[in-house]
């Protein structure tokens, strides 16, 4: 099977924009247009959108506007995963022989109807995010005697990367008292741990590995893909400290890369919560269960961006369909060396973390230059 | 019979699959095993707490019934404590969305 790489990528600045759907996704667009001068509209076999928002046709609207053609144009739709679930569609087209070329449009605004699952009537009237990462929290703090002022680390760390990120939602960094004197959402959760829904968008291009020399010098080659879909109901999970669904992502995308995961450098996982962040790095491996603090205590007293360098969905925000694209963007310009000053020195090999309603699927991204 | 419109009367029903002889949960008119048409009955309104929060003053909690069963609820009064025993107190449908008043025993 030839190799998929990523070839080029644009992305907008986050924002609280009232910006209509249509216009995120052509702004990151025109931004991949103008990161990629040997790229012709005739070059895109495929245009996929990954959004929640209700607007109907926006991969045939996003061509028309762009002046492309394709011959595939469809939206991709899976919460808070759709980035990663369209681009893992992309190169499904690509190494089917079906395209060679495709273009992955993410995009969101502030006010997205994916944030709440009306069909999860098992969550009662707690239908709102917060409250399942409530539960995860309370879960997570008892089976390992975790404290409140220990997660905080998670949005200071965050919120001081994603200072350095110039598309990020935050400007701001905080302290741990900042965190813990935030507004009280429940018992277990305050604003400060939440990342916060947004506008903006990310567009990725993925090409075949011969293809992708046409447009770039440094592909990033796309060489593992795991993803589970565990349910869809929030109260189905076995477990509120772990990610089933991640863990089993995890080990298809290193059995399909041949890596491990010590071999990673760098990864963005998906702390829509602080509580995910330790949760995540548990369930990808990256350390024991009820460890996951500890290894991010490490990273912060040491300012190591291994994860999350963009900020993560807390610091940099979280516009659903762009996140998955953002997140690769992030490891792709690492993987290039061009991260700036978020750069992990020596990154060769990164992983992407992205899912969906408390977990309930994931999807796992190795990267390699 | 249907579970929205019994519970929007105030009744917890329970789909159950004879063939397969589970509870299909969330509720459907179909076993998710076997795909033959459930039956249904009354619901246990006993349950156990698997994990709870509290936002002002109210708590809400995760309770498992009949051991496959979870559903969300506001506690109606007292402090839980994880694995307590509790009830049912009222259900119903409020603002389109399942509404459960648990009490603790």
């Amino acid at each position: 099977m030839s190799k998929v790489g990523i070839a080029s990528y644009g992305i907008t600045k986050f924002s609280k924009d009232d910006s209509k759907i249509e216009s995120v996704l052509l702004q990151s667009t025109k931004k991949l247009f103008d990161n990629s001068p040997n790229l012709s509209r005739n070059d895109i076999d495929a245009v996929l959108v990954s959004t929640n928002n209700n607007s109907k046709y926006l991969s045939a609207v996003l061509s028309e506007m762009s002046g492309i053609e394709p011959k595939i144009a469809h939206s991709v739709e899976s919460l808070c995963n759709s980035g990663t679930n369209a681009i893992v569609s992309a190169y499904s087209y690509i190494a089917a022989g079906l395209a060679d070329v495709v273009l992955v449009c993410g995009a969101e605004r502030y006010d997205s109807p994916g944030q709440i699952l009306e069909w999860d009537n098992s969550r009662g009237e707690f239908k709102h995010p917060i409250f399942w990462a409530s539960i995860f929290t309370k879960s997570y703090k008892r089976e390992f005697s975790v404290t409140d002022e220990e997660l905080a680390i998670v949005p200071v760390k965050n919120h001081k990367q994603s200072h350095n990120n110039p598309n990020a939602l935050s400007e701001k960094t905080y302290s741990l008292d900042d965190v813990i004197n935030s507004k009280k959402l429940t018992d277990d959760l305050r604003l400060h741990d939440c990342s916060r829904p947004c506008t903006g968008g990310a567009s990725i291009l993925l090409a075949s590995e011969n293809t992708c020399k046409k447009f770039t010098d440094t592909p990033i080659w796309i060489t593992g893909i795991g993803q589970k879909t565990t349910s869809a109901g929030f109260t189905k999970n076995i477990t509120f400290s772990s990610m089933e669904s991640t863990q089993i992502a995890a080990t298809s995308a290193f059995q399909m890369s041949k890596r491990n995961i010590t071999d990673v450098d760098v990864a963005e996982v998906h702390d829509a919560f602080s509580v995910c962040e330790p949760i995540a790095l548990e369930s990808l491996g990256f350390t024991d269960k009820g460890k996951g603090i500890d290894m991010i205590k490490e990273l912060h007293t040491t300012n190591n961006f291994k994860i999350n360098p963009r900020g993560g969905l807390i610091g940099a925000g979280h516009p659903l369909g762009a996140t998955g694209i953002a997140q690769t963007i992030e490891i792709t310009q690492q993987l290039q060396s061009s991260a700036n000053k978020r750069q992990v020195k020596n990154a060769k090999i990164g992983l992407v973390h992205n899912m969906s309603a408390a977990a309930t699927s994931s999807t796992v991204l190795v990267l390699e230059r | 019979m249907n579970f929205d419109s019994e519970l929007e009367k105030g009744n917890f029903i329970i789909a159950e699959c004879i063939h397969c002889k589970k509870i299909v949960w969330p509720p459907s008119e179909f076993c998710n095993k076997c795909f033959r048409e459930v039956s249904w009955r009354k619901g246990s309104h006993e349950g156990k707490i698997i994990e709870f929060s509290r936002q002002n003053d109210a708590y809400f909690c995760l309770v498992e019934i009949e051991n496959s069963i979870r559903i969300m609820g506001k506690i109606s009064k007292g402090i839980p404590i994880t694995g307590q025993q509790v009830k049912i107190e009222k259900c119903g449908i409020k603002d389109d969305n399942y509404n459960f008043e648990i009490s603790l025993m």
